[in-house]
């Protein structure tokens, strides 16, 4: 009540020891040789888990490769066809617009397993099921939505100024987006890229789906050692799953420096 | 012209990709799973649209059991992520923001799987937390240890949201208490409200609707989430998208309009959620505008 400055130090350390609890047995494992039970620490450490991510034997490489070309497809589609939507969401009012958005959101709001079940049986039909093309198709269900979402956020947050001077002064609609409106949102573009891919490569249940476990990524390879019996592969693979999350971290921090606020997700904390 | 046509339907152009992809897969999903949780399924002969598959779901033991336990482990996911969001925001509020931020994304940037892998490896029979129990002469077996995953009372599940979803609502309440609620308290210290009144009269009410629509998305989210029960819950019964899952590959191709009911059912309540929530921020929204 009194005190001025409170003693912070014990509530941060004790809150980032709860969120780095879960990822310490993971990096301990992933570099583990013997860790006998009642241990603390492992009695010998070892490279055998990287050796099988490297392609010793197993199946890691290819799921790793399958995961990057969809996650990097996904990305460029949600972004080709997110962009435009973000620029008249964000830039413009119209009628039914809260209509538009909704329908937008929605897909990140309800669980994409039920719309990914019926659509199999059309998928199956036009031979898109268990085919890497098909899993690219159902991850723009979650990254469309993401993508539309922050880029209208990125649209609305500025006028059109510069556009409507750059047709004044004779730009055609075409030469105003490529040399005014795009490199203006180059930043916001680079961010929902990250966010898209992200989503992208951390999809497990839709690939399970449609993939129908013909198309390996690397999460269905990690799900699968996960529910085996060695710990020391599952966690080889779950740090590697998190890896472009933690990259994609620092690049954001990086990136966010100049503003000095933190950030949230930027679709959650304001829809509208 | 090309530049008037263009000028003229500018907005439905620029709508359109999107609308399509979404129309398409996510909307044309939806439907397909309607239309054929009525039992219309002309692939396998069923041709007559019926309620069969709702009044066989809704009338199960299985459903009813499922049903209960999505509930609770949604629920309770939902509450002691929320709290402990606060806890942790109040915690946190004087720390330098970039810590503080730096803290909060990574749960909420690493994926589920990670982080219920991680969680397993904690709470396991052989994980860290027995091995401490162990070397603190507690239990001698890795099978004393209580069973805290694919248990009766989902604790490993329920750990791993609370470690994903936490972070994102404890973002939220942090911008809450670093803006007008950080200002409002401090007018209210001047006048001489102790810490708790400060608290309960002053900054809960103003973060709380912030709070409320959080934890509203973690509970559509947990309610219809499939990967993290699917790893690490019981066989029975299962959160309702896994029995949805389970129903929709079993070999009976007669069991999948009842996956389709499910999965329609799932929908309607967090579409219901979500609708409360888009409400709720939009009111949200509203008063920061007006203000």
């Amino acid at each position: 009540m009194g005190r001025r400055k409170r003693p912070g130090g014990l509530g941060l350390a004790l809150v980032a020891s709860l969120v780095a609890l879960p990822l310490l047995p993971l990096l301990l494992w992933a570099f583990t040789g013997v860790w006998r039970f009642p241990d603390l620490l492992p009695s010998e450490l070892s490279l055998r888990g990287w050796e099988y991510v490297a392609g010793g034997g197993g199946r890691a490489p290819e799921a790793i490769l399958n995961s990057l070309l969809i996650g990097v497809a996904a990305t460029a589609a949600s972004v080709a066809v997110g962009l435009p939507a973000g620029m008249a969401l964000g830039g413009y009012e119209f009628r039914l617009k809260g209509l538009v958005i909704f329908f937008v959101l929605l897909p990140i709001l309800v669980p994409p397993l039920a719309s990914t079940m019926g659509i199999h049986l059309t998928f199956i039909r036009l031979g898109l099921a268990d085919t890497a093309f098909g899993v690219f198709l159902v991850h723009l269900i979650p990254t469309v939505p993401y993508t539309a979402i922050i880029l209208t956020s990125v649209f609305a947050e500025r006028g059109g100024e510069m556009e409507e001077a750059a047709r004044t002064l004779g730009a055609s609609p075409w030469q105003t987006f490529r040399h005014v409106t795009l490199p203006r949102a180059v930043p916001g573009i680079a961010v929902a890229s990250l966010f898209a891919f992200l989503l992208s490569w951390s999809q497990y249940a839709l690939t399970l789906l449609i993939g129908g476990g013909s198309v390996i990524t690397l999460p269905m390879l990690l799900f699968s050692a996960a529910s085996g019996s060695d710990p020391v592969i599952t966690a080889v693979l779950t740090v590697v799953f998190a890896l472009p999350a933690l990259l994609a971290l620092v690049v954001a921090l990086r990136f966010l420096r100049g503003h000095g606020d933190e950030r949230d997700l930027p679709f959650l904390g304001r829809p509208s | 012209m090309v530049g008037g046509v263009f000028s003229r339907f500018k907005i439905p152009l620029l709508l359109a990709p999107a609308l399509l992809v979404l129309g398409g897969l996510f909307a044309g999903g939806l439907y397909a799973a309607l239309v054929q949780s009525l039992g219309y399924f002309p692939a396998i002969g069923m041709t007559e649209v019926s309620l069969d598959a709702y009044r066989e779901v809704l009338g199960s033991r299985r459903f009813l059991d499922s049903l209960l336990l999505t509930f609770y482990v949604a629920g309770v996911s939902t509450v002691l992520a929320t709290v402990l969001a606060v806890l942790a925001a109040l915690a946190l509020r004087r720390s330098p923001s970039r810590i503080s931020s730096v803290i909060f994304q990574v749960p909420i940037t690493v994926p589920h799987l990670v982080a219920a892998v991680g969680i397993a490896l904690v709470v396991s029979q052989t994980g860290l937390g027995a091995r401490l129990a162990a070397s603190l002469g507690l239990i001698g077996e890795p099978a004393e240890f209580p069973a805290l995953l694919y248990d009766r009372y989902s604790v490993g599940i329920i750990l791993t949201y609370v470690w994903k979803e936490m972070p994102f609502v404890a973002l939220v309440v942090l911008a809450g208490l670093r803006g007008v609620a950080g200002e409002l308290e401090e007018v209210a210290r001047t006048l001489g409200a102790s810490a708790w009144q400060r608290f309960w009269y002053v900054v809960f009410p103003v973060i709380s609707p912030g709070i409320v629509a959080a934890s509203l998305i973690v509970f559509a989210f947990t309610f219809g989430a499939f990967e993290v029960p699917f790893l690490l819950g019981r066989s029975y019964p299962t959160i309702l998208p896994v029995m949805a899952y389970d129903e929709y590959r079993s070999v009976e191709l007669t069991d999948r309009p009842a996956a389709m009911a499910i999965n329609v059912l799932i929908t309607l309540v967090t579409a219901l959620t979500a609708a409360l929530y888009l409400r709720l921020s939009r009111r949200i929204g509203g008063r920061r505008g007006s203000s």
